[in-house]
């Protein structure tokens, strides 16, 4: 029973990630001053343009938008044992779901536009991951391999249809119209930034989620299949019928980003819009420990490094964007890959503090 | 290989003291193992045993503590360390590869140079002369996975003698072994002490540490409790010092009051991926009111039986009958079964019964999770799941009694309980129980059985499953023995004898038999 | 948070009020201003600028969709006077922040904006394409000639049609070889695959390969020069990259594009409206330079020449592509 010793809520919640955090923005710092640049200037700038402005919290926030439907996809289809890597290809049929409702009766009132957009945004969605699920549940091919092959026949499908048939007549551009302006989905006053609706329908999403795997039989049966397949099988839960469920739900809240990308802000639907939202997404969820609450909170950090590293590239030339990608890279490994590594020194470092304020309530529970 | 002088002790540990987070595992543990002795080492599970062997093979560092060898001082980071060191172990599970030969397994990591043939045959030479020496004849050049278990353990065995070891540890050896199998080891680990090694026999059976060792030492709550020469003790008397307690040995019970059949298997056949049949033609029924115990060495078809009648395999021929319902034919997944009033408690606890990971309150819904009592509508209904499994909790004795801590967290003894509690207050009709006490406690072990008892008391048939004779004996009226996926036989309670279950687990057909 | 917002107002206002100098701005398309090609080229044309006026630019490298509107927004706000925008995908933010910035100037490279102070630029790539593909055509001893473009829309198409014309001008029954390298932007920077697709048309027979692959055509000379086929540059003038195996280069001018449009911004000749740039306004052409000088014989460049002339007089219509 080598089980890593237990840790308060706030350590582990708190501390820790402020941890990562901090290491991977020194390692950057580090690498900007091998550039050349000022680090704390360029953190500054990074902090600035990420929060220091209501318009660019409000960027922040629209990207973290995004990036909470992608990573509570990966999430809810990580409870149920699955590895979802196919929620880009998701986001983007899904997206083309929400597009067509609003290119058809997109001058309907608002209030059932909105529902429409969100079934059909969920249902392509939902209709993208059903294949791979079904290939998974009933011929056993993986679902890693699956899901990141329908990533590029989307995105092939996708260019046809913008190239051939949904383009705007006579233009370049491969996108097709402008949605009618009534579709157009609320932004958000005060911010200044492309922040709309989307983002409080994403928090929706999140808290429904969250009830959805904690305080249902359903879920429940979904995190027993994910944790335990054989423990499944005991308790009559069938991990083939889990796959299924499970796929398309992920597949579904995917299918939601063309709410914020495409009625939120681009207003059309246009070439590779989800633009590795469903990459990012598997490091929220990651990051996020699967839990709603965390993907919330991740991607929102991730949504400031997005944006924050924009202003970044923008004001410090030499810090290009290949360099903003390095430093989104190192916050991935440090609070993903390498989450524990402060962790072994943490809990000596509690279990010494326990020991010294109450010396026997170290010694319980023996274990071989 | 040791140049110490004969009179120094083969191993001596001093203060050997380890934790793992909280949880203190080894406290100040100081133990002297005579050269050339059998010594055994015995405690509940959670008693420490397994660290404390598994710090002196070098598998984990200790916090504080020497360890000695012959007298001198030795640095043990890790098994390669131990073995230099002339200390060898061998594990519960068999570290062999299957699909090398006795030979190619034995030389594995010490094939002595690049040319694999040179090495083979100096080896070969060597285990030749070591087993004439011990008389532990092992085919050399058949593939390990032909071999039978007995077997195979004979070649971890030698495996260690060839690589030098002057001491052995042996943890749980007899758990894979017939009775006889296990007299054949015994008869050995003695000619290995008379030789001159030292063994140190980790269990946690009484029968053995009497029938075998020279001195034991026991262990309890990660101290030694006490260390006697084997002739000085008693089964009763190690027991209590184990448990801390008096306890009793025997199950308590009165005669079985057998009632209507309530499962009947008939014809039931189980092939595996490869086509191979586990389980051939098994046919018997179940009373109500009666334990049927089935006796057998660990895969011969049992595990099989168990997943077929729970809904967790699907036969490939066969059918199974229960309340009216023809449970094969109309395709009823485990879940229908339970509707049906068939409850299971899995062989394999940790792998099948339970998520480790789980709060102990939702491992106690595992199965009847869809059941009205714990939800209301389409949510769950938290406060009655809680309130569930505090029941079950105080009910069953469950320590701590604290629902929202992960199951991984309890003893084997308790996670036992709590998926006992599980079954049971489920109220079935039938009752199917794999392995009831195994990685159990003594203390618990004596409930359980109690619980199973009483179960039956109340009219449910009861299906035991153990590879403990012991335990199959105490606890049913009517015994089933399987050997190579057959039923070979059925024996009644009265006239069933160690000996005779024991020759009807080797595959020899007994007077009795169906 | 009211205090902020009259903050960040005043400082805004404040740096416009000190930049009295001109500020002109430029924005790169996904592909990256190191690509060799199309966007190196518009890069070029800002250099040139700053070193013949001394007179810094700011640039930014587009990453996602939604920062093309955000950065162009701005740098509006931070006064640049004009924000060149490279590449037809800048369309629609162009639209948008135009209507929001009526006194920024605002210059679209490859795309159409009808508003009063966009300036919209394009290109007649058909009629380079169309003289690439005679020179194909001449020049091929197997009567085989390859297209690789880059993403399968419309403008690659413009240059595929064009080059299949070309080399039907001169040999009618010339067979030609169209591959597409991808689906997604990832196709103008995937260099492996550009050699790829040039090595299996080259075992298909074909003998010159023409890409419109930005970044990936990269893989596709050097293809042809590994397998001692002829190449056929794109957007940049590209023969020096392998000398004795790039036929000539489709060249496409965004530099002197990129270059005018900030001159003409400065010295306040700049007009909104559409420019289309084709022959006859040195905007698009094919090179000739010491690096090709040995394999564009005297007499294929005859034929060219006569053939651009005829184009810019008319007496030959390139036809050009038209999206659906």
């Amino acid at each position: 029973m080598t089980e890593p010793g237990r840790l308060p809520k706030w350590v582990d919640y708190g501390l820790l990630p402020a941890l990562n955090l901090l290491a991977a923005l020194l390692l950057a710092g580090g690498i900007i001053r091998l550039m050349g640049e000022s680090p704390v200037a360029a953190l500054k700038l990074l902090a600035d343009g990420a929060g220091g402005s209501p318009e660019s919290i409000g960027y922040t926030l629209y990207y973290a938008t995004n990036f909470i439907f992608t990573g509570l996809a990966v999430a809810v289809a990580y409870h149920a044992g699955l590895f979802n890597i196919g929620a880009e290809g998701q986001a983007y049929i899904g997206g083309l779901g929400t597009g067509l409702v609003c290119l058809a009766v997109g001058h309907w009132p608002f209030w059932i536009v909105l529902p429409l957009a969100i079934l059909a945004g969920a249902a392509g969605g939902a209709a993208w991951a059903f294949v791979p699920a079904w290939l998974q549940a009933r011929r056993g091919s993986h679902i890693v391999i699956t899901t990141i092959m329908f990533n590029f026949i989307a995105s092939a499908l996708m260019t046809y249809l913008l190239v051939n048939v949904l383009i705007r007549p006579g233009q370049q551009s491969p996108e097709t119209r402008e949605f009618a302006a009534a579709s157009f989905m609320p932004v958000l006053p005060f911010f200044g930034a492309p922040l709309n609706l989307a983002f409080v329908v994403a928090l929706g999403v999140a808290a429904l989620v969250w009830i959805f795997i904690w305080r249902t039989r359903w879920g429940y049966a979904w995190r027993v299949a994910g944790a335990n397949p054989s423990a499944a099988v005991y308790a009559g839960i069938h991990p083939d019928r889990v796959t299924l469920g499970a796929m398309l739900l992920s597949g579904a809240l995917a299918g939601l980003l063309g709410l914020n990308e495409l009625m939120g802000a681009q207003h059309r639907i246009l070439l590779d819009f989800p633009g590795g939202a469903g990459f990012v997404g598997i490091a929220v969820a990651l990051m996020g420990r699967n839990h709603p609450v965390g993907i919330v909170a991740s991607a929102i950090l991730f949504g400031a490094l997005v944006q924050g590293g924009s202003q970044l590239s923008f004001d410090m030339p030499r810090v290009n964007r290949d360099m903003v990608v390095v430093i989104q890279g190192l916050v991935i490994l440090f609070c993903g890959a390498l989450e524990h590594m402060f962790r072994a020194p943490l809990v000596a470092w509690y279990r010494r503090r326990l020991e010294q304020s109450n010396p026997q309530s170290a010694i319980r529970n023996p274990q071989s | 290989m040791n140049s110490a002088p004969a009179s120094s002790p083969a191993l001596e540990l001093r203060g050997i003291d380890k934790r793992f987070g909280t949880v203190h595992a080894n406290r100040r543990i100081s133990l002297t193992i005579a050269r050339g002795s059998i010594h055994g080492l015995i405690g509940e599970n959670g008693a420490g045993k397994s660290t404390l062997m598994n710090i002196v093979y070098g598998f984990y560092p200790a916090d504080a503590g020497e360890i000695l060898v012959g007298g001198r001082r030795v640095d043990v980071g890790s098994p390669q360390d131990a073995i230099a060191a002339g200390i060898d172990m061998v594990h519960q599970h068999f570290m062999l590869v299957e699909n090398f030969t006795v030979l190619e397994n034995i030389v594995l990591g010490a094939e002595g140079g690049w040319q694999l043939a040179a090495g083979l045959a100096r080896a070969r030479a060597r285990l030749e002369a070591l087993a004439r020496d011990y008389g532990l004849e092992v085919p050399l050049d058949a593939v390990v996975s032909t071999l039978p278990v007995g077997l195979q353990q004979r070649v971890e065995i030698l495996k260690a003698l060839h690589r030098g070891a002057e001491i052995l540890i042996l943890d749980e050896p007899t758990a894979v072994l017939t009775p006889q199998e296990a007299d054949q080891l015994f008869r050995l680990l003695g000619r290995l002490r008379d030789q001159g090694k030292t063994v140190i026999l980790v269990t946690h059976k009484l029968r053995e540490i009497m029938a075998v060792t020279d001195r034991v030492t026991v262990m309890r709550q990660g101290s030694i409790v006490a260390e006697v020469a084997t002739r000085d003790t008693s089964p009763r008397d190690l027991a209590e010092k184990m448990v801390g307690r008096a306890v009793l040995l025997r199950v308590e019970k009165g005669p079985a009051r057998p009632g209507e059949v309530v499962l009947a298997a008939r014809g039931l056949e189980v092939r595996d991926r490869r086509q191979v049949a586990r389980l051939k033609n098994v046919s018997f029924q179940l009373r109500a009111g009666e334990i049927v115990g089935i006796a057998g060495v660990a895969g011969n078809g049992q595990s099989e039986l168990l997943a077929a009648l729970a809904g967790t395999l699907a036969p490939s021929r066969g059918e199974i009958e229960l309340a009216g319902h023809e449970l094969v034919r109309e395709r009823l997944d485990a879940r229908a079964r339970r509707a049906l009033g068939l409850a299971h408690v899995p062989e394999d606890r940790l792998h099948d019964g339970m998520i480790g990971g789980f709060a102990a309150e939702d491992n106690a819904i595992l199965g009847y999770h869809d059941r009205a009592a714990y939800n209301r509508g389409a949510l769950q209904d938290r406060r009655a799941i809680t309130a569930d499994c505090e029941r079950k909790m105080t009910g069953y004795d469950v320590r701590p009694p604290r629902p929202r801590l992960p199951l991984a967290s309890f003893s084997g003894g308790n996670q036992q309980k709590l998926v006992l509690a599980r079954e049971i207050e489920a109220a079935p009709r039938v009752l199917l129980v794999g392995q009831p006490t195994r990685g159990v406690d003594i203390g618990a072990i004596e409930f359980i059985h109690r619980r199973l008892v009483a179960l039956r008391d109340a009219g449910c048939a009861v299906l035991v499953v153990s590879v403990e004779l012991d335990e199959i004996l105490g606890l049913a009226d009517r015994i089933l023995v399987m050997a190579g996926g057959e039923v070979i036989g059925e024996v009644p309670r009265a006239e069933a004898t160690e000996e005779r279950l024991g020759l009807m687990m080797a595959g020899v057909r007994g007077e009795g038999a169906a | 948070m009211k205090l902020l917002r009259l903050l960040a107002a005043a400082l805004s206002v404040a740096t416009v009020a000190t930049a009295k100098e001109f500020s002109p701005a430029i924005v790169y398309d996904f592909g990256g201003k190191f690509d060799r090609s199309f966007n190196q080229s518009a890069s070029e044309g800002a250099e040139r600028f700053k070193r013949d006026t001394g007179i810094a630019f700011r640039e930014f490298e587009i990453t996602n969709a939604a920062q093309r509107e955000q950065v162009m927004a701005q740098l509006a706000k931070r006064g640049s006077d004009i924000i060149v925008a490279v590449g037809f995908t800048q369309a629609s933010a162009v639209e948008r922040v135009a209507r929001q910035f009526p006194n920024v100037k605002f210059t679209i490279i490859d795309a159409v904006v009808d508003l009063p102070n966009v300036q919209s630029i394009n290109f007649r790539e058909q009629e380079s394409s169309y003289l690439c593909g005679m020179a194909a055509a001449l020049a091929s001893k197997s009567g085989k000639i390859g297209f690789v473009g880059g993403m399968d829309i419309p403008l690659i198409r413009k240059f595929a049609l064009g080059y299949v014309e070309g080399a039907r001008h001169v040999r009618p029954d010339i067979e030609v070889f169209e591959n597409m390298t991808g689906t997604t932007p990832a196709a103008w920077g995937d260099p492996t695959k550009g050699a790829e697709l040039a090595r299996s048309q080259f075992g298909r027979g074909a003998d010159v390969v023409f890409h419109a692959a930005g970044a990936t055509g990269i893989g596709v000379m050097q293809a042809a020069m590994d397998e001692g086929k002829l190449s056929i540059g794109c957007d940049s003038n590209q023969d020096y990259l392998h000398p004795g195996s790039v036929l000539t280069s489709a060249v496409k001018r965004v530099d002197v594009a990129v270059y005018k449009a900030f001159s003409d911004a400065r010295a306040g000749t700049w007009k909104a409206g559409q420019l289309v740039l084709g022959l006859a306004e040195d905007g698009v052409d094919y090179s000739y330079d010491e690096h090709n000088r040995g394999i564009l014989t005297p007499a294929i460049k005859a034929r060219l020449d006569a053939a651009k002339a005829d184009i810019i007089a008319g007496r030959i219509k390139v036809p050009e592509y038209r999206a659906p």
